[in-house]
């Protein structure tokens, strides 16, 4: 009897086994997804748990008990709220700046053949695949031959505007391939001039693009330290303000404004996402 | 008639003009400085003076032949870590993620709307020595009692590939996007294993994503010197981090310039040998 219920939980057992082997064969991709994204993710818990740390000495790197005071007084650090304004000034200018003339090129690369074209195509090109480190040496060689030139906003608003341009290209002109040109031509042919076309029949139909291209270099501006460590004399991004930190031991309002920065992204990008998959099943 | 219509050729002329003259001047230029004060000798003191110095060049070489290695092979590890780690992900969001791709590649690119530094940052407070990681490894014995990971090779390693794993992961994904699903099916109804039918089906297929995933990861990471700095010690500083301090900290800028320029040779003749293998086209994104 006792031998019976031992064989049939054996059983039990093997087939509970089996089953679990055919589930993990058939999900392994799925949990290994899981455990991957659990990798991504938990940098980012760690930098929003320890917003709220608060830590007796100036490291903030072992837990030591809740506080909303770092939320609280997020600019207690001397220099801390400086730093941000002046992140967000450059980006701003720089992403405005760099899309703009970056839209003109995409236009001209995609719109009209022209000698030139390959030249400038690796030109766009090289800037994406030369090391931040080498942009930023040799902007500086540059600044620093340049007797007239002082280092701060204008040197690091320049560098910016120079290493967004690429991006901004590349972006507008993913979209531009797939234009259909005829709008424009009957636009025209409706009487419109150039100028009115480019207006009321291309700008909008681009619009998506130039706002993704806008988005890309203001996030790519307001994260960038390495081209502006070079370039910035005494000047302090939010990013120099964090290197700097970081040196003595980075304080929780750090954490604080990286939250911060990471939520209102996320919530931007989490509202296009869910537009997409609304749209998506309306024309399912 | 207005100025475009009678000037239709020098149009694209115009619209190019702004950006171009700008990219010449502060990046084009600024090269040609750099390449100029990489020949020049003296110090920061007396001055500098061109001299046709390319003992700077064989003396950075020479110096500093550790870090050049040390970041190629740092560089050359995380780029293939990422490539392992991210390309089960990418065909699983891509063949299996239904409706919830977008959302799906919102998280793979998460990590980029924490400042870089905060990320590096946060890693270090994960790796550091009385942290969670650390303590589990040394009740495990996998560390001894004294044991850290911080101030490792392992660690600096770990740092570039998590920080450069979205350039990765999106290619690769866009590229498997792409792949018509009956290809693969096909391959299976003549007979073809999983197995084969993925090596030779979906692999060869996924190329392009491969190649542009290689170069976005390998370059940005050869270049870095941030993950050396935070999570590394001197034994792990990588040529960044030589450059950085040559300019910023010793003002010795002749060798630093030659420093980089040696740093952007070596970068540029893999991405060419790498366009020679795949196609200049796919390369710059000038097939479109």
């Amino acid at each position: 009897m006792s031998s019976a219920v031992a064989v049939e939980t054996r059983h039990e057992r093997r087939g509970f086994l089996a089953a679990a082997w055919a589930f993990v064969k058939h999900h392994i991709l799925t949990l290994y997804s899981i455990l991957f994204f659990a990798y991504l993710l938990i940098p980012i818990a760690v930098v929003i748990v320890f917003s709220f740390n608060h830590p007796s000495g100036k490291f903030n790197y072992v837990w030591q008990g809740f506080t909303w005071d770092n939320w609280r007084y997020w600019n207690g650090v001397p220099g801390i709220e400086s730093a941000i304004i002046l992140s967000l000034e450059i980006a701003l200018i720089a992403s405005v700046v760099a899309t703009g003339l970056g839209t003109l090129i995409a236009l001209a690369l995609v719109r009209y053949g022209f000698r030139g074209r390959a030249t400038t195509n690796i030109l766009i090109f090289l800037p994406l695949s030369t090391p931040e480190i080498v942009l930023g040496a040799s902007l500086l060689t540059l600044f620093l031959n340049l007797s007239f030139v002082t280092f701060g906003f204008q040197t690091i608003l320049i560098a910016h505007i120079m290493f967004c341009i690429s991006f901004a290209v590349v972006t507008v002109k993913a979209r531009l391939v797939g234009f259909d040109r005829h709008l424009e031509e009957a636009a025209m042919d409706l009487g419109a001039n150039e100028w009115t076309t480019f207006t009321k029949v291309t700008l909008p139909l681009i619009a998506p693009a130039v706002l993704a291209a806008l988005l890309l270099c203001f996030a790519i501006s307001i994260d960038d330290f390495v081209v502006t460590y070079f370039n910035s004399g005494s000047s302090v991004t939010f990013p120099l303000f964090v290197w700097g930190a970081a040196r003595i031991g980075a304080p929780p309002q750090v954490n604080v404004i990286g939250t911060a920065i990471f939520v209102i992204a996320l919530t931007a990008m989490l509202a296009n996402v869910l537009v997409q998959m609304r749209r998506q099943k309306a024309a399912a | 008639m207005n100025f475009f219509h009678r000037h239709r050729e020098t149009t694209p002329y115009l619209l190019l003009a702004p950006g171009v003259l700008f990219l010449a001047v502060f990046f084009v230029v600024p090269l040609g400085f750099l390449a100029y004060q990489s020949l020049e000798s003296g110090n920061f003191d007396v001055g500098f003076s061109f001299t046709w110095a390319w003992s700077n060049y064989w003396n950075a070489i020479h110096d500093y032949r550790a870090q050049f290695v040390r970041s190629i092979e740092y560089a050359g590890i995380a780029t293939l870590l990422a490539l392992v780690a991210s390309y089960p992900v990418a065909y699983w969001i891509a063949f299996r993620g239904g409706r919830w791709k977008n959302l799906l590649l919102l998280f793979i690119v998460a990590p980029f709307f924490v400042t870089y530094l905060i990320r590096t940052l946060a890693w270090e407070t994960i790796l550091s020595d009385n942290g969670f990681v650390v303590n589990t490894l040394q009740t495990l014995h996998v560390l001894g009692p004294g044991g850290r990971l911080l101030a490792t090779s392992t660690a600096v390693v770990a740092g570039i590939t998590y920080n450069f794993l979205p350039f990765m992961a999106l290619p690769l994904y866009v590229s498997l996007e792409q792949i018509d699903e009956r290809m693969i099916e096909a391959a299976e109804d003549l007979y073809a294993s999983k197995l084969h039918a993925f090596l030779r089906v979906t692999l060869p297929l996924s190329l392009p994503g491969i190649v542009a995933g290689t170069l976005l990861t390998f370059i940005p990471a050869a270049g870095d010197f941030i993950n050396a700095q935070l999570l590394g010690s001197t034994q792990n500083h990588m040529i960044g981090n030589v450059i950085q301090s040559k300019f910023l900290e010793q003002t010795d800028y002749p060798s630093a310039a030659a420093m980089s320029f040696i740093l952007m040779g070596a970068i540029l003749v893999f991405v060419f040998v790498y366009a020679r293998l795949v196609g200049t086209e796919q390369l710059t994104g000038t097939a479109g």
